[in-house]
């Protein structure tokens, strides 16, 4: 026992002194430290959090606080009992208000960002195309929202929406019989995540399309090529990596939107970041919120990756 | 351009941008409005205004916001920088992959996915070692300083990139040490990115209603979160009289902002052309 003690503390001081060795064989302790921080702060603060959030997926429920049970327990004398139970996924997989939700946020997400392209790019194409002087007012117009309370632009649709609100009020000025029912519907929710996320488009998009080389637009036209054809087929290829950042830009938070849904939506616009809130906080059910949270995690992990790509693609490009 | 095509993306432009200012002009109008009812036009009046300033809960929520939000802009522009400039100027260190997944991570991580993950370490942490002992002010800010430093290392790290290393190397072989250089040379040239960095983090801070809600304790309520409760219930004008102030705070800030940056450009261009004539 004292043997085997010893024997721990001088690998211990081995280890230490071979550390410290390497650290004045770099002289590089400054360099460390710049790297060593930031990773040190996101490893316990981004990344153990995903594995702690895993392990409470996979234990049970119960009353109290925290309202799971430990994923570890001693059992008999010193033997570790892992017990791992899956059966928060079954829930997901075999209810059908999980599986609504999640197409349903798909599908939400996957039409806004549509739109979002298609309102975006002329928006970027026109600011990246203007006179100089005009080019830094507009971005700064596009800027400005995203500078002001999200939560309150969000809330603006209220009273824009409602059946007694402002558009509404117009439209029966014009010779409408009847208000629209707008609020809580699935067309608010489409209509507050193009508002919202508009200009996290249009920023990388005016980036792409501002380096765009004009002179390969003018061969094209002195070649006979017509205008739709030169964009499809010069501008758009060349533009890719703006369009797959905004898209994703917009695409993922997009899936896992609360705010929007819980203000503009109806009852019916379920979405899974709602889902997941009212786990947590009404049903106060933490296992199955954090198994909501890993099955998000796995839907959005292929268009991560996919923005993480581009975003080396134009730090490479910048080089 | 064709002239039709010119004329489409004109009018995409000025649609796109009434899209983005109507709501927010709405809510300016509807601030000075006399009835409760916010459909209802009944007269212009600054009633709401005087009652925001009574509203103790308001304003002791907005005092906690902009505590956290200052206090954590300060660390993760800290953070940020130091990430930042690891990725744009260390070459191919080992770990530069996962530093550089988990910096950009963030940027489009859910908020869900941020609050709830963070909540759940914070409740660990407490049963394994005891701290933090509850959740409150302290929870709020690391878990903001944890994505809103993602924002301030791609904003160093781009400028970074887009700048020419020449300058440093220079200082370097005239004998300067990496931390001289760094305080002498690089942190002036990109001091703008990160005060860019640092008004990001802070806007973000004091934007965020879905993360405070997951790792904010009993008594510790962000602004965003009574903002959250009460519009929840409907439209009320007081959050649109709030909403006026912080527009008109923003759009101040960010105008002479602009102006300031404009001057700079000028002055510089002038000293350019002074440089080209005096060389002459």
């Amino acid at each position: 026992m004292r043997l085997a003690e010893l024997r721990a503390w001088i690998r211990a001081l081995g280890t230490w002194r071979w550390a410290s060795h390497r650290l004045r064989g770099w002289r590089q302790g400054g360099r460390t430290a710049v790297m060593g921080v930031p990773t040190l702060w996101l490893l316990l603060f981004f990344l153990v959090p995903f594995i702690i959030v895993f392990k409470i997926s996979v234990s049970d429920a119960r009353l109290g606080m925290p309202p799971y049970e430990p994923l570890f327990t001693w059992a008999q004398a010193q033997v570790m009992q892992l017990k791992l139970n899956f059966a928060n996924y079954a829930f997901l997989f075999e209810d059908a208000l999980y599986r609504n939700a999640y197409l349903n946020s798909v599908v939400t997400a996957g039409i806004s960002t549509l739109i979002c392209l298609l309102i975006g790019y002329p928006m970027a194409y026109g600011i990246a195309r203007s006179k100089p002087a005009w080019r830094n007012l507009l971005l700064l117009l596009v800027m400005l929202p995203f500078w002001t309370s999200f939560l309150l632009r969000v809330y603006a649709w209220i009273g824009l929406l409602r059946t007694d609100g402002v558009i509404n009020k117009a439209l029966m000025f014009l010779g409408l019989d009847e208000p629209l029912v707008m609020l809580q519907t699935n067309f608010a929710v489409y209509l507050g995540i193009v508002y919202s996320y508009l200009p996290f488009m249009i920023l990388p998009l005016y980036t792409a399309i501002e380096r765009l080389d004009l002179t390969l637009l003018e061969a094209a036209a002195d070649l006979g090529c017509k205008p739709t054809k030169a964009f499809l087929r010069i501008t758009v290829p060349l533009t890719k990596g703006g369009i797959i950042a905004g898209c994703m830009l917009v695409f993922i938070p997009a899936v896992g939107e609360f705010v929007i849904p819980a203000l503009l939506g109806g009852p019916d616009s379920l979405m899974i970041g709602r889902v997941l809130w009212e786990e947590f906080f009404n049903n106060r059910d933490w296992p199955v919120a954090s198994a909501v949270a890993i099955a998000m995690l796995l839907l959005l992990v292929i268009p991560i990756m996919i923005f993480q790509r581009a975003q080396g693609a134009r730090a490479g490009a910048h080089r | 351009m064709n002239a039709r095509k010119s004329v489409f993306v004109l009018t995409m432009l000025v649609l796109g941008f009434v899209f983005l200012y109507g709501p927010i002009l709405s809510l300016i109008i509807y601030s000075f409005n006399e009835s409760r009812l916010v459909t209802v036009w009944g007269g212009f009046s600054v009633k709401w205004y005087r009652e925001l300033l009574q509203n103790q809960q308001l304003l002791g929520a907005a005092w906690l916001s902009l505590k956290i939000a200052a206090l954590n802009a300060t660390c993760a522009t800290v953070l940020g920088t130091l990430a930042g400039l690891a990725l744009a100027r260390f070459g191919a260190f080992r770990g530069r992959a996962l530093l550089m997944g988990m910096a950009t991570a963030p940027l489009v991580m859910p908020e869900v996915i941020t609050g709830l993950s963070l909540l759940l370490l914070f409740v660990a942490m407490e049963q394994a070692i005891g701290w933090p002992a509850g959740r409150g002010m302290t929870t709020i800010t690391i878990a903001h300083i944890t994505f809103s430093m993602a924002y301030v290392t791609v904003v160093v790290q781009s400028r970074l990139a887009a700048l020419d290393e020449s300058l440093e190397e220079a200082a370097m072989d005239l004998g300067a040490r990496p931390a001289k250089v760094f305080f002498l040379i690089t942190l002036p040239i990109i001091m703008p990115a990160i005060l860019a960095g640092w008004l990001l983090a802070f806007t973000l801070s004091w934007d965020d209603l879905v993360i405070a809600s997951f790792v904010s304790g009993p008594g510790a309520s962000t602004l965003p979160i009574v903002i959250f409760s009460k519009v929840r219930l409907g439209v009320s004008p007081d959050i649109n009289a709030l909403a006026t102030i912080l527009v008109l705070i923003v759009a101040i800030g960010i105008v002479t902002a602009g102006i300031y940056m404009q001057r700079q450009q000028k002055r510089r261009d002038l000293d350019v052309q002074r440089a080209i004539a005096a060389n002459d």
